[in-house]
């Protein structure tokens, strides 16, 4: 079998002089490492050129002769027919690369007013949601039968029940974890039995909702923008609007609802695993039993608290849905877009929890210390 | 030259040899393909038909490799099938997919050069001038190449796609439905382009159509999927004259008398 490696010969000058090209021509092989290189360094300048020993010659190769030449045909050439057509296509083909333009002063000053412009959209768009969202539940309140109901009840299956074995895994380990840590500083002043107070301030009312939240956010927001964006990119949502049915009620509505239903159960269920963990490492470590335990909780944390962390939930909750619909209903019809918006949906929505979360502690510190 | 003489010379491009493929579900057990036997010889246009559900698509993802037969064998130009998933496999096959399979992240361009760019030992210019030749060539302008697939009509998504499958010049050449949900006038159209690239190009095509003026247009022989295999392969009179209820409500139909006169008008097809 002949060697398939492209290469250029040197034709002795007796014989004509020309450059023989042999070997097969195409892009699989020019695939090799270092072989066009070495091609490059073959040509001399100004010679005849003989390719009637090659045994292909795909476009790709024919291109790189053609650039090789400098793009017009070399005055002594030697090829067989269907090499001259391939090499006629390419010729007749071939566009003058485009200059790439520096990028100036104004680009960037054009690129601010478009970030610019683009958060403003975001907050538009976004305060658009909210308001129908309230519509749509004013227009629910006055036709309950009317509501999408069975949607409702899915996404509150989905969304909470679902996601009780994970919140309960990680809220019964971070309890363990900061009871553990916290008593080895206690046990030093000798206030051992301050734990409970500072288990039950922190996690029932920072704590819980908050990893709720968060887990919540990174479990179903991604999921509510992918499952959005997904209808957006197979033309679901257009289908959607052409029946006359609105996004905001029957895709926003029910996940805004069941969120703000399952987001203060997941909360008070993360809450009693962290404590149970926290309950437990308190036993280990410290010595302090569960009944002492159960029996100082209610006097260290008033109940204020509790109602605190649920209000809290709840509107945990509506934020992390409205997010994720937000970012779903802005995805474009392309894959990228879908990936660029479920991380945006999931990042925005935990950035949005920690902030609502501290205008919560600014707002409520008179609340239950 | 006696052209009869090299065909039979040459090993088939694609060859099936008793080929079962049967799918499980956990109630039911389909045979799709029974003992199926069928090659495609070098240059010729091959339309695979069939009735839905008869196994035709199932038969192109098998040769492609996408799906394991139960049983038979696929050699695809001289190589089993298994072997074609390897580097440079763009080189050997094309594939025309149904939705044309655009990656909807890159722009046309991006999409036609992405087989030669994952080579990495092309410089970017070659790759980029290499790509606008086959942009062209399927008859898109220069000016499409920036596009991204969601902004393109269904007859461009199909160009692009097929530059992309022609990229790297492979002999053999896969379609599935190339012109389905087309409008009559950019079907057309591209059934003169995929006849002047079978002709220039030396390919070998292999179609799956349910479009009769398609089929006729196109194929140099018709193998017809049948009863779990191929009941008759040959050039469309042969075909047509065959006795099978499938190929007499096929071709015999209503919609099947309209398409007879294109038989009539391209005596290339026969």
């Amino acid at each position: 079998m002949p060697d398939p490696t492209p290469r250029i010969q040197a034709q002795p000058a007796g014989e004509g002089g020309r450059l023989l090209v042999l070997g097969q021509w195409t892009a699989a092989q020019f695939a090799r490492p270092r072989l066009l290189r070495s091609l490059t360094r073959a040509v001399p300048p100004g010679r005849g050129w003989d390719l009637r020993g090659a045994d292909q010659l795909d476009h790709v190769a024919a291109q790189w002769l053609w650039d090789r030449w400098g793009r017009r045909w070399p005055e002594d050439l030697e090829a067989l027919p269907t090499q001259r057509a391939v090499l006629e296509r390419v010729a007749r083909f071939t566009v003058a690369r485009p200059v790439r333009r520096r990028r100036g002063w104004l680009d960037a000053w054009l690129g601010l007013g478009a970030g610019v412009l683009r958060t403003g959209n975001h907050v538009r768009t976004f305060t658009q949601l909210v308001g129908e969202l309230v519509l749509n539940l004013l227009r629910l309140a006055a036709a309950p039968h009317a509501g999408p109901w069975r949607d409702f009840s899915g996404h509150l299956y989905r969304i909470g029940a679902l996601a009780l074995p994970i919140t309960a895994l990680v809220g019964f380990l971070i309890g363990v974890v900061l009871a553990y840590l916290t008593s080895q500083q206690l046990r030093q002043f000798g206030a051992d039995a301050y734990i409970v107070n500072i288990l039950g301030i922190a996690v029932i009312r920072e704590l819980g909702p908050m990893l709720a939240a968060i887990l919540i956010a990174g479990r179903s927001g991604s999921a509510i923008t992918a499952q959005i964006g997904v209808m957006r990119v197979t033309d679901e949502l257009d289908a959607m609007s052409v029946m006359g049915i609105s996004h905001a009620f029957r895709l926003v509505m029910p996940r805004a609802m069941a969120l703000a239903v399952a987001m203060p159960l997941i909360s008070v269920w993360t809450t009693v695993w962290a404590l149970g963990g926290g309950m437990l490492a308190a036993d280990v470590s410290l010595g302090i039993t569960p009944a002492f335990f159960m029996r100082a909780l209610p006097e260290a944390v008033q109940i204020g608290n509790l109602a605190l962390a649920t209000a809290k939930s709840v509107v945990f909750g509506i934020l992390i849905a409205l997010v994720g619909c937000h970012y779903g209903l802005r995805v474009k019809p392309d894959t990228q877009s879908l990936g660029e918006g479920t991380t945006a949906s999931v990042v925005a929505s935990i950035t949005v929890v920690i902030l609502v979360d501290a205008l919560f502690a600014v707002l409520f510190k008179g609340v239950g210390i | 030259m006696d052209a009869g003489a090299t065909l039979s010379s040459e090993p088939p491009v694609v060859d099936i040899r008793g080929l079962w493929s049967v799918f499980t579900t956990p109630e039911k057990r389909f045979v799709v393909h029974e003992n199926l036997d069928l090659a495609v010889r070098s240059g010729e246009v091959l339309s695979i038909v069939g009735g839905s559900g008869s196994g035709k698509t199932v038969l192109l993802r098998q040769m492609l490799g996408l799906e394991t037969p139960a049983r038979g064998d696929i050699r695809v130009l001289g190589q089993p099938v298994s072997q074609l998933g390897r580097r440079g496999a763009a080189s050997r096959i094309g594939m025309l997919f149904q939705h044309g399979a655009l990656f909807s992240a890159f722009s046309v361009l991006e999409n036609i050069a992405f087989p030669l760019r994952e080579l990495k030992t092309l410089p970017p210019g070659l790759v980029r001038d290499a790509a606008m030749v086959k942009l062209q060539m399927v008859g898109l302008k220069p000016e499409d190449g920036d596009k991204m697939p969601a902004d393109l009509s269904g007859g461009m998504i199909k160009r692009a796609a097929l530059a992309r499958a022609l990229v790297m010049d492979p002999p053999l050449l896969l379609l599935d439905e190339p012109t389905a949900g087309l409008d009559p006038e950019s079907s057309e159209g591209f059934v003169t382009l995929l006849r002047s690239l079978h002709r220039d190009l030396a390919l070998t095509v292999v179609m799956v159509t349910h479009d009769l003026d398609t089929l006729f247009e196109l194929s140099t022989r018709i193998a017809v999927l049948a009863d779990r295999r191929v009941i008759v392969s040959g050039p469309a009179r042969e075909v047509i004259a065959f006795q099978h209820p499938f190929i007499h409500d096929f071709f015999l139909g209503e919609r099947g008398q309209r398409a007879m006169e294109l038989l009539r008008e391209y005596p290339f097809a026969v």
